[in-house]
């Protein structure tokens, strides 16, 4: 071995003249490398398999003329981008190449951005830079952002857009549940506008538990929440059984007693409740408009602004609630849900009615003994701990500043600096989704409790997580959509007392201040007529028959109607036209025959809308049989004009009137006078 | 010399068995087999690319006589992107095999496949039919649910009473390929932008292209192409221009 060695040594280098001529092989050897490296490399093999595809298309010539051989790279300085994704993605901008098999070269499916605009990682990630598959597309050593799996992508545009998309079902919603359940109690989201994300699920005060439910009603549902409701957004902390006992202890013995005191129903209305009676209160005052309950047929019916109130009976007592009907103000001034003007019978049936919904099951394998002083302490500690506060009002406890890390870059958190365990897929969406999923799943000794999701929530929630990047922080402003943040808009004087006490916010917007589930009465002072609106507000007829959420009945004076009345149509007006610049005096038979024959022919309104209840049966819009004793004529033909305009977001469409045909329509309208839709439905 | 040769070629074989790990699941034991393989539900979902279906894929496996075969093995496959929970599994007491679905990366339609043999070890494939929605679809398909549905769509929930029964003239369903593939796609943007009457077809289809913009619209169509059931094929025009 030794000799061959050296015979090799002595062919190559023996003299002068050999050493000279074989350093030149190896030098010119070496310098070919890079060359050769180049001329191989992936991209260029990428390229090459490209011009092969397209010369076998029947509009070779226009994609030949469109292509670049070349690293390609688009340059946006001020986002940060980089990007040379197109050097092997060449076809995604080609509209003809859509059908391709090969992702590589298919064209881009259609987005409102122009990729010379934002590039490719703004919403992809991966290493825009990189000029290999591998580098560009995973997670190197050198790099921790691959690419955002598809069903993240969402994630890319809530970068910059803070308000809801219509294309971003994912990101909406997961921001929707990240406030619904909470998250922001413990968590800190600071948007890149610098506002701050605020939960709304308006936590219960703990402050006097024990007027509300019992100990054994608390225990339980520490436990587990969705046993008693299935919608309740409280999570499971996974408590044992002597925590949970001590837990309960702890709230039920720092409880004060509601000041002044809940007040009894009066004797004389203790009349055994009558069943049937309490039913059609519970529907009449559309208490399932907010409230779901399970029916006989084990259906749950109702919405989900309220808690759900299948075992309402189990959990309240009859005394506190007694007092919440009466008036809820009293034990939450907070609280979203409207005082109806009960009396005492209606008070007495609708309980009488609420007690009998108990779902026995869910405390009868509870058995507590008294509480000890020792319990009690260990459960004020487990409260401590476990973050009750940061949620709830509790007497003794502050509420904890800054209980959970922050989330506010949780997007474009550094690998390194997250600690994975097994099953948890080694990857920001990974780790972001497993926490969502199963935070105790990282540690028993975490503190984050156990939400309850689908598979597809916990997709969103991520999406909405990994929106929160660094790049959302640092976007210039004017990249930025903000969100719709709702006003602080409040009505003056003894109207705004009187619309706070009946919760008109919680269903109603008017001036971007209120809940969506209701029309927007911004400008409703100059949509209606002064006799429709109070004889609405003493009793709402039926104005959309589709609708399950319908308008409460809640039992006003004349007095509060007036005042309710009298504000709304002095301050709720549009200031761009006048209510009465259209007087119905105006109209003559032949336009309302007119208006007659659009409604019924060129616009086909009854498709959606009923103006003859013995003819129409159209069920989307309002019933408009009672136009000319609901609306004024100037509002109406302003809506048929433009609908929007009067109230954005409206699905009316927009049938790009005529000023005559919209005069005629209006004129027709107008001379339907026949009662409301109830009184309608009875003939 | 020799050692070392033989110490390299073990130790690249080495290597290589650690590097490929098999991704293929362990085959199942099947303790019976059935003589066909059938759709119980999950097929023709519309669902987003990327994402889980909303109802898992049910499959059934039956004798000849057509009841059900328990403890056949039930194989799921299909198109790159596309995972199964689980990918493979004996059939339950009733004969049945239930597997959630995750699209592929990719809008479009997805071709799954579960298989299984008879006994005589000959495959059984069955052919499931999914749709995954892109960007501009599910613009579509959010659209669809704020104005179309309502008349489009046949079916009533608790939340939303279908109004197809009260209209004389009865709208299209948008899964109706039959119908809605004959149409171009510049019919579709004009009868949505300016109503039935823009085709010689019912006013109670009202206009839309004062209240939906250009963008709008085009989601929309896309929506009604990517959810046609027969599916729509774009038929080539590309090339025919050429």
């Amino acid at each position: 071995m030794k000799n061959n060695l050296h015979a090799l040594w002595q062919l190559l280098f023996g003299d002068s003249a050999r050493a000279f001529g074989s350093a030149s092989v190896i030098l010119l050897v070496l310098l070919a490398v890079a060359p050769a490296k180049n001329y191989f490399s992936e991209w260029r093999h990428y390229q090459k398999q490209y011009l092969h595809l397209i010369r076998g298309r029947a509009d070779a010539v226009t994609l030949e003329r469109h292509f670049q051989g070349g690293i390609q790279q688009i340059w946006i300085p001020e986002q940060q981008v980089t990007d040379r994704c197109t050097t092997c993605h060449l076809g995604i901008k080609e509209a003809s190449l859509a059908d391709v098999s090969s992702v590589a070269f298919r064209e881009h499916p259609v987005i409102p951005h122009k990729l010379t605009e934002f590039g490719c990682t703004t919403c992809h990630r991966g290493q825009g830079a990189a000029t290999t598959v591998e580098e560009a597309h995973s997670a190197t050593e050198q790099w921790e952002q691959p690419l955002l799996p598809a069903k993240y992508i969402e994630a890319g545009c809530g970068q910059c857009h803070l308000e809801n998309q219509t294309g971003t079902p994912f990101l909406n919603q997961g921001r929707q549940l990240i406030v619904s359940y909470g998250c922001t109690h413990c968590h800190t989201i600071k948007q890149g506008d610098g506002t701050y994300v605020t939960p709304d699920d308006d936590p219960p005060s703990l402050k006097h538990i024990a007027d509300k439910t019992t100990r054994e009603w608390v225990y339980a549902w520490i436990k587990d929440p969705q046993a008693y409701a299935g919608t309740a957004t409280m999570p499971n902390y996974h408590l044992s059984d002597d925590d949970a006992r001590d837990v309960s202890a702890f709230l039920l013995a720092q409880s004060t007693p509601l000041e002044p005191p809940l007040q009894p129903v009066k004797a004389d209305t203790k009349t055994p409740a009558d069943p049937a009676a309490g039913t059609s209160l519970y529907g009449q005052s559309f208490c399932a408009s907010c409230h779901a309950m399970q029916n006989a047929a084990g259906m749950m019916v109702g919405g989900n602004v309220g808690p759900e109130l299948t075992g309402i009976g189990t959990k309240a007592k009859p005394k506190w609630l007694q007092d919440w009907v009466a008036n809820p103000n009293h034990y939450d001034p907070g609280t979203m849900m409207p005082h109806y003007r009960f009396d005492a019978q209606q008070v007495a049936t609708l309980t009488g009615f609420l007690e009998s919904k108990t779902e026995p099951d869910f405390v009868a394998n509870v058995h507590l003994d008294p509480a000890t002083p020792e319990q009690i302490e260990h459960g004020k500690r487990l409260a401590v701990e476990n973050g009750c506060a940061s949620c709830h009002e509790i007497n003794g406890i502050k509420k904890p500043e800054n209980f959970a890390p922050e989330l506010s870059r949780i997007g474009s958190k550094p690998l390194n600096q997250l600690i994975f365990v097994e099953g948890v897929e080694h990857s920001l969406p990974g780790y972001v989704a497993g926490k969502v999923r199963n935070p105790r799943a990282f540690g028993p000794s975490l503190k984050m409790p156990q939400f309850k999701f689908t598979p597809q929530q916990i997709d969103a929630v991520t999406t909405a997580l990994l929106a929160l990047t660094d790049r959302a922080q640092s976007q210039p402003p004017t990249m930025r959509i903000a969100s719709v943040q709702q006003t602080k808009y409040q009505p003056a004087g003894n109207a705004g007392q009187l619309m706070r006490d009946l919760r008109c916010f919680t269903c109603h917007m008017i001036n971007g201040h209120g809940g969506d589930m209701a029309p927007d009465l911004t400008w409703e002072g100059t949509a209606v007529q002064r006799e429709w609106l109070t004889q609405f507000l003493k009793n709402p007829e039926t104005l959309r028959p589709a609708l399950i959420r319908r308008m409460p009945k809640f039992n006003l004076t004349d007095a509060e109607i007036n005042t309710l009345a009298d504000y709304m149509m002095t301050v709720y007006q549009t200031p761009e036209f006048d209510r009465d610049s259209l007087p119905v005096s105006q109209f003559n038979p032949v336009q309302v025959e007119q208006g007659r024959q659009l409604f019924y022919s060129k616009f086909a309104c009854q498709s959606c809308h009923i103006a003859d209840y013995k003819n129409d049966k159209g069920y989307i819009g309002p019933a408009l049989a009672a136009t000319g004793k609901r609306f004024n004529a100037a509002w109406v033909y302003h809506w048929l004009k433009d609908p929007q305009a009067l109230r954005p977001g409206t699905i009316e469409p927009n049938q790009h009137m005529t000023d005559d045909e919209a005069r005629s329509l209006t004129a027709f309208l107008m001379s339907l006078k026949s009662g409301g839709a109830q009184e309608a439905m009875k003939k | 010399m020799k050692t070392i040769f033989i110490a390299v070629f073990a130790a690249t074989l080495l290597m290589a068995g650690c590097s490929h790990k098999s991704n293929q699941p362990a085959p199942l034991q099947s303790t019976a087999a059935g003589t066909a393989i059938v759709e119980s539900s999950g097929g023709k979902q519309i669902g987003y690319a990327g994402m889980l279906l909303d109802q898992p894929v049910v499959v059934q496996v039956n004798d000849a006589s057509g009841s059900a075969v328990a403890g056949a093995a039930v194989y799921f496959s299909g198109p790159s992107g596309v995972s199964f929970t689980p990918p493979a599994a004996l059939t339950d007491s009733s004969g049945q095999v239930t597997s959630t679905v995750q699209l592929g990366q990719q809008g479009g339609r997805y071709k799954l496949i579960a298989n299984t043999h008879d006994a005589s070890g000959k495959n059984l494939g069955l052919t499931i039919d999914e749709i995954a929605l892109g960007y501009q679809q599910t613009v579509g398909a959010q659209l669809n649910a704020q104005y179309c549905v309502r008349c489009h769509d046949p079916e009533s929930t608790p939340q939303r009473v279908s109004n197809m029964d009260n209209l004389s003239v009865k709208p299209h369903p948008f899964t109706e390929g039959d119908t809605l593939n004959k149409m171009s796609d510049a019919d579709l943007v004009a009868i949505i932008s300016h109503g039935g009457p823009a085709l010689n077809k019912s006013p109670q289809m009202p206009p839309w292209g004062y209240t939906l913009s250009k963008s709008d619209i085009a989601a929309l169509v896309s929506y009604i192409r990517a959810v046609a059931d027969p599916p729509y094929e774009a038929g080539g025009l590309v090339y025919a221009q050429k």
